[in-house]
C-alpha cells in the first residue's frame, strides 16, 4: 500500500488511508445533543457531525456521512482529537488545521494540532482543501448550534 | 454494448492495438498527429507529464485557427457591429453575420434568423423558459423534462413552474441510463405545454432518441427544446431533419470559446416569443411612449454581443466541418467503445450508464476509491478527468450515488490516452488497495 513518491504520498499518508478505511466514531450516538449537516455543492460530499456538550465541554463527537478518504479521514481524526476538548479549544484547533491545510502555516508552528498535521500535504492540493475542512466546517456549525447545513461554498 | 452515435454509423477498426506503437494510433480519415499540433495546449506539461485531457464534457480545448480568430479580430476589426459606417465597424459585422451563416449550416437551420447568439446552453434554455414560457405556461400547466437533465435544463423551469404555478414533469430512464419512451408518452398530456430534453446526457452519455420524442410531442401540439450542449461536439446534428422547435448549445464545448452559444428556433416560434432583454440592438425604434422591436434574430440579441466570441464560434465549427463530422463520430464512437472495454475490465470498476447508444462520455466508479481521490491520482499523472456530480445531481440520485469519474472524449484525443487512463486507474486501485 503506497501512494508512489512525492506530494501524492504526502497527502494519501498511511494514517489518512488507514483512517478512511476504518473511519473512528462513524456513528450516530444516541445522547447527540448537537448536530449539523455539511454539504460539498461541487462533489456532493455529505457530512453530519453530531456532538454531544456537557457544559462547554465536548463529551462525546462522532459523524456519518459520504465522501473522499482526506474528508473521512479528516472527520474521523477531527472526533478523535476533539474528545474531551473544549468549545473554545476546538475552534483555536479549526484555525490551526485551516490554517495548515491553505499552507499559510508551517506543521512546526502549529504544535497543538498532533495528529492532525498528517494532513500538511493537503496544501500542494488547492482543490482537495474542501474536502480537508467539511467535517470542520460541520463541527463549527454543530458547535453553534445552527439549524441551516453549512455549505464549503 | 456499443457506442454508435445517433446518425452515423462507425467503422470500427478490425486490428488489435498494438504496444509500444508510434503515437497516436491512425483514425480512419483522420490525421491525428495533425489534429493534435493544432491543439497548442495539448503540448503542455501537467505535474512533469504529458497533459492527457479527458474533461471535454466540461469543455473543450481550442485549435489554433479559434485563437487566431479572437486575436484577428481585435487586431484587425474591432468595433461594434450594425452601427457605424466605418471601415472596422463593416468588417466587424460581415465577420459576425458570416459566423451565424456558419451555424445556421452547421445545424442545417433553414434560415440565419432562426440563430441567435447567447452566452451559452444555460442562458439558451433560459431564454425560451423566460419568453415563450412565460407566455405559454400557466397555472395547473406542465412542463415536461427527463431525469437524466443537466442542472441547466431543470432550474429555469423550476423557476417558471414556482412563478406560474406549473407542474414540472420527469419522464424515468432505466437502470442503463436510458429515456423509458413508454412512460414519457404517458406523461404527455392536455396539460404539457413544452418538452425540453437533453440530446446526450453529460453524466452518462446516453444519445436520447430525439426522433420518437419529438414526434409524441408534436401529436400533442408540443413543442420540444433540446439542450444539444454534449451532442454538437460529436455528431452531425440537423434541426430540420430532428423538426425540434429549438436547440441550444455551448460554443465552448465544441472547440469554440467560454461565453458564447447558440439558441435555434423555428421561425414563426421566435417570431410570436416577446423579447428577452431589453437594450440597443433589439429595437427599431424607441420612444417613451412605444418601442417597436427589432426583426429576428437582433430581437433576442440586445445589447453588444460578444462578437469576437461568435467569429471565433464559427472558425471552431468550420474546423471540425473540414475535418468531417462522421470521421468525428466514427473515431470519437471507437474511443469510447474501447475506453468502455478497457477501462470496464478493470477489477472493481462499475459503468455508470450503459446506454445501447453513447456519445462522449464515459462515467465509472471504482470500489473503495472516491472518485475526487481517483481525480487527483490521475492528474498526477498528467490526466484530467471530471469528478462529482457533474451537475446532475438527480441522476446521481437515480443510481443511489453520489459522484462518479466521468472521461469524455473529444476529436485529439487517442486509444494511448485511453491506455494511460486505465493505468492511472490500476495505480488508484494499488494505492487504496
Amino acid at each position: 500500500m503506497s501512494a508512489g513518491n512525492g506530494e501524492l504520498s504526502d497527502l494519501y499518508q498511511e494514517v489518512i488511508l488507514e483512517h478512511s478505511k476504518a473511519p473512528r466514531n462513524f456513528r450516530k450516538p444516541a445522547e447527540a445533543n448537537q448536530h449539523a449537516e455539511g454539504y460539498n455543492p461541487l462533489c456532493g460530499d455529505r457530512c453530519t457531525v453530531y456532538i454531544n456538550m456537557d457544559g462547554d465541554a465536548i463529551r462525546d463527537i462522532a459523524f456519518q456521512g459520504n465522501g473522499c478518504a482526506i474528508s473521512r479521514a479528516s472527520a474521523s481524526i477531527m472526533t478523535q482529537i476533539l474528545k474531551g476538548k473544549t468549545k473554545a479549544e476546538a475552534v483555536k484547533l479549526f484555525d490551526e488545521f485551516h490554517g495548515l491545510v491553505t499552507g499559510k502555516e508551517a506543521p512546526a508552528e502549529t504544535p497543538d494540532l498532533g495528529k492532525l498535521k498528517v494532513f500538511s500535504g493537503v496544501s500542494k492540493f488547492p482543490a482537495r482543501v474542501k474536502c480537508a475542512t467539511l467535517a470542520w466546517h460541520t463541527l463549527q456549525s454543530a458547535l453553534e448550534n445552527k439549524d441551516t447545513p453549512v455549505s464549503t461554498e | 454494448m456499443t457506442a454508435i452515435a445517433q446518425s452515423v454509423v462507425a467503422q470500427p477498426e478490425t486490428r488489435e492495438p498494438q504496444p509500444h506503437e508510434i503515437l497516436p494510433q491512425s483514425a480512419p480519415g483522420l490525421d491525428l498527429a495533425r489534429i493534435r499540433a493544432d491543439f497548442p495546449i495539448l503540448a503542455e506539461r501537467i505535474n512533469g507529464k504529458p497533459l492527457i485531457y479527458l474533461d471535454n464534457g466540461a469543455t473543450s480545448q481550442k485549435p489554433q485557427v479559434v485563437l487566431d480568430a479572437i486575436a484577428n479580430y481585435y487586431k484587425h476589426m474591432n468595433a461594434n457591429i450594425h452601427r457605424g459606417v466605418h471601415t472596422l465597424s463593416v468588417r466587424a459585422t460581415e465577420a459576425h453575420d458570416a459566423a451565424r451563416q456558419t451555424v445556421r449550416k452547421f445545424l442545417n437551420a433553414a434560415d440565419t434568423r432562426e440563430i441567435i447568439f447567447v452566452r451559452g446552453a444555460t442562458e439558451a434554455i433560459n431564454l425560451v423558459a423566460q419568453t415563450y414560457g412565460r407566455v405559454h405556461v400557466g397555472a395547473g400547466d406542465e412542463v415536461l423534462i427527463t431525469a437524466m437533465e443537466h442542472h441547466s435544463n431543470i432550474v429555469p423551469w423550476q423557476i417558471l413552474c414556482e412563478e406560474k404555478g406549473a407542474h414540472l414533469r420527469v419522464a424515468p430512464i432505466n437502470d442503463r441510463g436510458e429515456l423509458q419512451l413508454d412512460e414519457f408518452a404517458k406523461l404527455v398530456g392536455p396539460r404539457t405545454k413544452i418538452v425540453a430534453v437533453t440530446h446526450v446526457s453529460n453524466a452518462l452519455g446516453t444519445v436520447v432518441p430525439l426522433r420518437p420524442i419529438i414526434d409524441i410531442a408534436h401529436r400533442h401540439g408540443v413543442p420540444v427544446l433540446i439542450d444539444g450542449a454534449q451532442a454538437v461536439p460529436h455528431f452531425a446534428v440537423d434541426v430540420q431533419a430532428l423538426d425540434c422547435d429549438f436547440y441550444a448549445f455551448s460554443g465552448h464545448k465544441v472547440y469554440g470559446p467560454t461565453g458564447i452559444g447558440v439558441l435555434y428556433g423555428k421561425r414563426a416560434l421566435l417570431n410570436a416569443m416577446p423579447p428577452y432583454q431589453g437594450g440597443g440592438d433589439m429595437i427599431s425604434s424607441v420612444t417613451f411612449a412605444k418601442t417597436t422591436y427589432n426583426d429576428l434574430p437582433f430581437k433576442f440579441e440586445a445589447g453588444t454581443p460578444d462578437i469576437a466570441g461568435a467569429i471565433a464560434l464559427g472558425a471552431a465549427l468550420n474546423y471540425i466541418g473540414n475535418l468531417g463530422m462522421d470521421k468525428i463520430a466514427a473515431h470519437e464512437s471507437e474511443l469510447l467503445n474501447y475506453a468502455t472495454e478497457t477501462v470496464g475490465a478493470i477489477p472493481g470498476v462499475r459503468l455508470i450508464g450503459t446506454a445501447s447508444e453513447r456519445a462522449g462520455v464515459l462515467s465509472f466508479l471504482l470500489d473503495h476509491v472516491h472518485p475526487h481521490d481517483l481525480g487527483t491520482i490521475l492528474d498526477r499523472e498528467g490526466i484530467a478527468i471530471r469528478t462529482g456530480h457533474h451537475c446532475a445531481q438527480p441522476v446521481m440520485e437515480r443510481f443511489g450515488i453520489s459522484a462518479t469519474a466521468r472521461a469524455s472524449f473529444a476529436v485529439y484525443n487517442t486509444k494511448e490516452e485511453i491506455d494511460a487512463l486505465v493505468a492511472g486507474i490500476r495505480t488508484a486501485r494499488e494505492v487504496f488497495a
